[in-house]
């Protein structure tokens, strides 16, 4: 446990690597390495954040060029042996675009780039990302994106309710998503995708701790 | 060798909400321009190849469609080939 390492992706024009590894590192005294997206030599690390930030400038489509970078070629193994991966705004959408979660993440209905804190229902438990004791729990976490709606088509959508795959559903939905969602897992349960920002909610002094559970839930089995 | 110039057309799916297309819809209104019925926006991507062949070349442009030009969870493609 005491060695428990998370990799933090980076990938040109990652911007929140720095602030994954401060919420590890600062808040909860979980030792972190950069793992640069050339690089596909995931044996030192024992879970995995995609960052948010603008890979590759979004060109193409947010996370489409990041696909085919030899790390995330590297991730398919990963994934399959269990090991936890969490995608945060563009990590979540790099994780649809590779296929690694269903769906995709498109332009905000109002075309705006929202930065705001968002109320968000807490709808799963599976893979235990959020403290859900409670019957129904409400977490209050900043969303920052512009490609945010999140799109699938209607037997996708059916499976992830059936599957109880939809993580996150927002209070108020801000951007359009499709049954306001705003994060969702795989069927394992080892890999979370979602749109806000757990790592900008670790200290009382930066407007509260909401996403501390998410990110401790890291070293997991 | 033959060289080809591809023109691939990657559109938002009928299905996805196209709100830059909206917008654009509703300047284009602006302006003065009546009886638009529907502004919908996509991509169009110019490419010179190299193949033996057109059914090779469409090999290559449907494989670089389907897995990086085009989400085809959101989006549908298609394209023109003319040999160079």
């Amino acid at each position: 446990m005491d060695n428990f390492t998370v990799g933090v992706v980076v990938f040109p024009g990652s911007n929140c690597d720095r602030d994954v590894s401060w919420a590890l590192e600062g808040c909860l005294g979980i030792r972190t390495k950069y793992l640069w997206h050339e690089s596909s030599d995931l044996s030192d690390v024992d879970a995995i954040v995609l960052p948010g930030g603008f890979s590759y400038g979004d060109y193409l489509r947010c996370g489409a060029i990041a696909r085919f970078s030899p790390l995330i070629n590297a991730l398919d193994e990963f994934v399959k042996s269990g090991k936890r991966v969490l995608g945060i705004c563009n990590g979540f959408q790099i994780l649809t675009e590779s296929g690694f979660l269903p769906g995709a993440l498109v332009a905000n209905k109002n075309l705006n780039f929202i930065c705001d804190d968002v109320e968000l229902d807490i709808v799963s438990s599976k893979g235990s990302w959020f403290n859900n004791e409670d019957e129904k729990q409400t977490i209050k976490l900043p969303i920052a994106h512009g490609e945010g709606r999140y799109h699938c088509d209607s037997d996708t959508l059916k499976k992830l309710v059936d599957n109880e795959l939809i993580a996150l559903r927002y209070k108020n939905n801000p951007n359009g998503s499709s049954f306001d969602i705003a994060g969702i897992t795989n069927e394992k349960g080892n890999v979370l995708g979602l749109m806000p920002h757990p790592e900008r909610a670790c200290d009382e002094t930066i407007g509260g701790t909401d996403g501390l559970f998410t990110l401790k839930s890291l070293i997991l089995k | 060798m033959d060289q080809f110039a591809v023109k691939v057309f990657v559109r938002l799916r009928p299905s996805v909400l196209d709100p830059a297309g909206e917008a654009t819809k509703s300047a284009s209104i602006k302006l003065g321009a009546e009886g638009i019925k529907s502004l919908r926006i996509g991509k169009m991507i110019e490419v010179k190849i190299e193949g033996n062949g057109e059914n090779e070349v469409r090999e290559k442009i449907d494989l670089l469609c389907d897995r990086l030009f085009a989400n085809t969870v959101i989006e549908d493609y298609e394209y023109s080939l003319e040999k160079l």
